[in-house]
C-alpha cells in the first residue's frame, strides 16, 4: 500500500503528503491542488477540441503534452465546477512535470490508491484518476514514437 | 413559473433564497456530486452533506441509521422545525437524493432550490467560502418512511402485479450495451439490461438544460403519461444506485403529485447482481 518506490520524485512527495493527511485533510489537500491547476498555455487556449479527451470522466477533461528538454509537461483543461477532477489533474501535471516519457509509461496505473483517497471519495470517482493516468501514458507513448 | 405543479410549495426559486437565507428557521444544505465543490464556494450560510461520506453507512450498504441521522442534523444545526432548502450541482441530482433521505426520516419542511447551483451562479449571485458553524440542536427523527423506499421484494411484487417500473438511466445502460453509467466505469453489475417490463425515461429529461430548472408541469405530464405512467399507479423508479431515481421520485411525487412513488435504491447494482432476477435487454418498450 505504501509503495512509492519508482514514482517520479515530485509525485512520490505528493503521494507522501496525502499519506500523512487523515480523512477530511485529504480533501483539503486535494482542494489546494485543484486551485493550483495552471491555466492552459496561450498556444492551447481555445483549442481544447484538438486536445486528447478523457471520455471516462463525466466532466469534460482534455489533456495535451509537450516535451521540454527531454521532460514531459502536461496541460489540462477541466471546468471550474469540477474541483475534484481538477485536483487529480493538478497532481498529475505537477507530479509528472519533467518526468521522462519512460518514467510516465512505467507509472503503476493504481498509484493513486496509495494516497488513501478511497477513504473520502467513492471508488468510481477514483477510476477517473486511473483514466487520466491512462491517457497521459498514451501521450507519453506518442511522444516517444514521434 | 411554478404554475401547474401539484405541490409547488416544495420548490423555491433563487430569488426567494436570496431574500430568506438569513432567517434562523431556514437552513440551506448543499449536496453535490463533486466532493469538493462546496469548499470552492457556496451560498451564504449553507452547510454541506456529501452523499458518500455523510449519508452512507460506512460499513453496510445502506444509508445512515436513524440515530446517525439525528446526530447529523444536530451537528448541522437543523432542528425539527427548520425549513431545509437543498441545492446542488448537476441539475440538483444529489440535492434530490438528500431530499429523499430526509423525507425517509420524516423531516417535515423540505424544499429544493429550482435550478440548483447552476442557476444561482448563472445569475451572478454571491458565493462565499466561509463554513458556518451552528449551535448543535436536539433533533428527533421519525421512524423510516418505508412508503417511499422499495426493496427488492417490493420490485418482485411489482412485477407479479404488472405495475410500472421506470428505469431512469441512460438508454445505453437500459438496453444493456453498457454495464455502467457512461463515464462512470466499474460502478456496475454482473449483468447488463433492465428489470423485465421496465420502461426507460432518463431522469435528466425532466430538466431544462439551459438553467437546470425543472420543466413545466405540462411538459412533465406529457413526458411521463405518454409512456403509459398514470398518476394512480403504484410506481417504482430505479437507476444504478438510487440517486438519479430520487430525482425522478421528486418530480413524480411533488411536481406531478402522483400519490404512490417509491425509489428502489438497491437499483441496478443490486438487481443486475441478483441470482435469478428477471432481466430484459431489448430497447423496444
Amino acid at each position: 500500500m505504501n509503495d512509492i518506490a519508482g514514482l517520479p520524485s515530485r509525485l512520490a512527495e505528493i503521494v507522501e503528503d496525502f499519506q500523512l493527511c487523515e480523512g477530511s485533510e485529504k480533501l483539503e489537500l486535494l482542494l489546494q491542488y485543484s486551485e493550483s491547476l495552471p491555466p492552459l498555455p496561450d498556444y492551447l487556449k481555445g483549442k481544447e477540441a484538438q486536445m486528447e479527451k478523457v471520455p471516462e470522466c463525466m466532466t469534460p477533461v482534455s489533456v495535451s503534452a509537450e516535451l521540454q528538454k527531454g521532460g514531459m509537461v502536461f496541460h489540462f483543461a477541466v471546468p471550474e465546477e469540477s474541483p475534484t477532477v481538477r485536483g487529480y489533474a493538478a497532481i498529475i501535471a505537477e507530479g509528472l512535470r519533467n518526468a521522462t516519457p519512460e518514467q510516465v509509461l512505467s507509472l503503476p496505473s493504481d498509484f493513486y490508491l496509495t494516497m488513501g483517497l478511497q477513504q473520502v471519495l467513492t471508488n468510481q470517482r477514483l477510476i477517473g484518476m486511473a483514466a487520466v493516468v491512462a491517457h497521459v501514458k498514451r501521450l507519453a507513448l506518442e511522444t516517444m514514437n514521434s | 413559473m411554478n404554475e401547474g405543479y401539484a405541490h409547488p410549495e416544495y420548490l423555491v426559486e433563487t430569488d426567494w433564497v436570496a431574500v430568506h437565507l438569513n432567517m434562523p428557521d431556514v437552513r440551506l444544505v448543499e449536496s453535490d456530486e463533486d466532493a469538493l465543490l462546496y469548499e470552492t464556494g457556496h451560498i451564504l450560510g449553507a452547510v454541506k452533506v456529501d452523499w458518500f461520506t455523510t449519508l452512507q453507512d460506512p460499513l453496510r450498504r445502506d444509508f445512515i441509521s436513524k440515530a446517525e441521522f439525528e446526530k447529523l442534523c444536530s451537528q448541522l444545526g437543523i432542528a425539527n422545525r427548520t425549513t431545509i432548502i437543498f441545492y446542488g450541482d448537476k441539475n440538483n441530482w444529489f440535492a434530490c437524493y438528500a431530499f429523499w433521505l430526509f423525507t425517509y426520516y420524516g423531516h417535515p419542511r423540505l424544499r429544493i432550490m429550482n435550478g440548483g447551483r447552476q442557476k444561482w451562479t448563472q445569475e451572478g449571485r454571491q458565493m462565499i467560502r466561509d463554513i458556518p458553524i451552528y449551535a448543535a440542536t436536539e433533533y428527533h427523527a421519525k421512524n423510516p418512511n418505508r412508503k417511499i423506499r422499495a426493496f427488492r421484494e417490493d420490485v418482485f411484487r411489482q412485477l407479479t402485479r404488472r405495475l410500472p417500473l421506470i428505469d431512469v438511466r441512460s438508454p445505453g445502460e437500459y438496453s444493456g450495451e453498457l454495464l455502467h453509467m457512461p463515464n462512470y466505469p466499474q460502478e456496475g453489475a454482473m449483468r447488463g439490461g433492465h428489470i423485465v417490463g421496465a420502461i426507460n425515461i432518463p431522469w435528466s429529461q425532466a430538466i431544462n438544460p439551459e438553467n437546470g430548472t425543472f420543466k413545466s408541469a405540462s411538459e412533465l405530464r406529457q413526458l411521463y403519461q405518454s409512456q403509459v405512467i398514470q398518476p394512480d399507479n403504484k410506481i417504482i423508479a430505479y437507476c444504478r444506485i438510487g440517486e438519479r431515481s430520487s430525482h425522478t421520485w421528486f418530480v413524480l411525487k411533488y411536481l406531478l403529485g402522483y400519490p404512490d412513488v417509491r425509489n428502489y435504491d438497491g437499483s441496478w447494482t443490486e438487481w443486475g447482481n441478483l441470482v435469478g432476477a428477471p432481466i430484459e435487454k431489448e430497447t423496444n418498450k
